[in-house]
C-alpha cells in the first residue's frame, strides 16, 4: 500500500496540465474534484498516467431538492477508481448539471457499463455514449428513482405498472386460445 | 351372471369415488418446480436429498420444466423483477398446480420492506400453504407438503373440471382481486402520513 502522499504526488504528475481540485476526505483516499465536462480527459489520465487500471466504483449523492431551488447542482457524480500495479485507490467528483447527463466512461472502462446502468436505475442520470442504457435492477416501465431523496423510504410499489403488464397478458392468453 | 361374480372373486374390485381416487393420485406423486430465489433454495435442496428425502411422500421427482410440474415451491425473496417470471412460471404449468410459499420473504416480504420486492407472493399468484422461517428448516417445509396433501383431500376435482374453474380464477375472484383491477382499491403506502408510515405493513 502506497501512502497517501505517494499517491497524491504521482497523482499531481499524471495529471499536470489539467484543471482539477484536491479534497479533503475523511478516510484518507486521495480525492479530486472537476467540472463535469472534463471528467473524460480527467479519467482517461488517471488511468494512462497515473496507473488506475481498476474502475471499482461509479455512484451518485443526492444533496437534496433544496439545492436545486436554490439553483446549485443536485448530484454529484463519483467514480472511485483503483490501481493494481501501486495498490491504492482514488475518488474522482464532479457536479452534475440540471440536464442530468454525464459521459460515459465505457470506452475506458468497459466493466463500468453495469455501474452506469445501475446509476441511470437509481438516480435517473443519462450517460451519454452508453450503448445500453437501460434499468438494471428494478423492472423497466418502473417510473421513479429509488435513491433519490424524494423517493420514500418504503419505496412506491409498481402495483400500476404490474396490472398493466397483468392486463396485457391476459388479453394475450385470451387471443391464443 | 355367475362368470363376472367369479371373476370379481378371483381378481377383487374396489369400489370408491372418483374424487377420492384422483385426489389420492395427485396427492401421492406432487411434482414440484423448484423456484429457488435466495437462501431458502438451500433448504430446499436439503429437503429433496437423502437426509431429509421428500421421496418418502411422493414428491421427489423435481422438474425444471414448468410444463412437467404440478407444485411450484418458491422460495426465498421474490423482487419486482422477478415477479413477471415467476407469474409466467405458475402460468406455465398446466393444471392442476398448487404453490408452496416458502420462507417469510416469499410469504410477506419478511425484512425486505423495500421498493424492489414484492410484499407477498400472493399479489401475483394464488399460494396454498405458507411455510414460515427465515429460512424454515426442511422438516418444515415437508410440514407444509403433507398440510398439502391434506388439503388436496378435501379437493373436488370432478365437479372442477365441470364447472372449468381454475385455482387462478377462484383467487381472481377473491384475494386476487384487489391486485388485479385498477379499479379496486390497492394498499397504498402513503409518504405524507408521517410517523405511521414508519410501521411495517401488512
Amino acid at each position: 500500500m502506497m501512502s497517501a502522499e505517494a499517491t497524491a504526488e504521482r497523482v499531481r504528475e499524471g495529471l499536470a496540465g489539467l484543471d482539477c481540485e484536491a479534497l479533503e476526505s475523511r478516510d484518507g483516499m486521495t480525492t479530486l474534484r472537476c467540472e463535469l465536462a472534463a471528467v473524460p480527459e480527467v479519467a482517461a489520465a488517471l488511468r494512462d498516467r497515473c496507473g488506475f487500471e481498476l474502475s471499482t466504483c461509479v455512484t451518485a449523492v443526492d444533496h437534496g431538492m433544496e439545492r436545486e431551488e436554490q439553483g446549485r447542482p443536485r448530484f454529484d457524480m463519483i467514480w472511485q477508481l483503483q490501481s493494481v500495479t501501486h495498490a491504492d485507490r482514488l475518488r474522482l467528483h464532479a457536479w452534475v448539471g440540471e440536464e442530468l447527463r454525464v459521459p460515459s466512461l465505457v470506452g475506458l472502462w468497459p466493466g463500468i457499463a453495469y455501474g452506469e446502468r445501475e446509476c441511470f436505475d437509481m438516480f435517473g442520470i443519462a450517460f451519454d455514449g452508453h450503448a445500453g442504457l437501460k434499468r438494471l435492477l428494478m423492472p423497466e416501465a418502473y417510473e421513479h428513482f429509488p435513491l433519490r431523496k424524494d423517493f420514500p423510504h418504503q419505496g412506491i410499489e409498481p402495483d400500476k405498472l404490474y396490472r398493466a403488464w397483468d392486463a396485457s397478458r391476459r388479453a394475450d392468453a385470451g387471443g391464443a386460445s | 351372471m355367475q362368470g363376472v361374480g367369479q371373476a370379481l372373486e378371483r381378481e377383487g374390485f374396489l369400489a370408491t369415488r372418483l374424487d377420492a381416487f384422483v385426489n389420492w393420485g395427485r396427492k401421492n406423486s406432487l411434482w414440484p418446480m423448484p423456484l429457488g430465489l435466495s437462501c431458502c433454495g438451500i433448504e430446499m435442496m436439503a429437503m429433496v436429498g437423502p437426509r431429509f428425502d421428500i421421496a418418502r411422500f411422493g414428491a421427489e421427482a423435481l422438474r425444471f420444466s414448468p410444463r412437467q410440474a404440478d407444485l411450484l415451491i418458491v422460495a426465498g425473496t421474490l423482487t419486482w423483477k422477478m415477479a413477471e417470471v415467476a407469474r409466467t412460471i405458475y402460468d406455465q404449468m398446466p393444471d392442476p398446480k398448487w404453490v408452496i410459499s416458502m420462507g417469510v420473504c416469499a410469504s410477506s416480504g419478511g425484512m425486505y420492506d423495500s421498493y424492489a420486492v414484492v410484499q407477498g407472493i400472493d399479489m401475483i399468484m394464488p399460494v396454498d400453504i405458507y411455510v414460515p422461517g427465515c429460512p424454515p428448516r426442511p422438516d418444515a417445509v415437508i410440514d407444509g407438503l403433507l398440510k398439502l396433501q391434506k388439503k388436496i383431500e378435501l379437493e373436488r376435482p370432478i365437479k372442477r373440471l365441470l364447472e372449468d374453474r381454475s385455482a387462478d380464477d377462484e383467487w381472481l375472484e377473491g384475494h386476487g382481486r384487489m391486485f388485479r383491477q385498477e379499479n379496486q382499491a390497492v394498499p397504498q403506502h402513503d409518504p405524507s402520513a408521517g410517523v405511521a408510515s414508519d410501521e411495517p405493513r401488512g
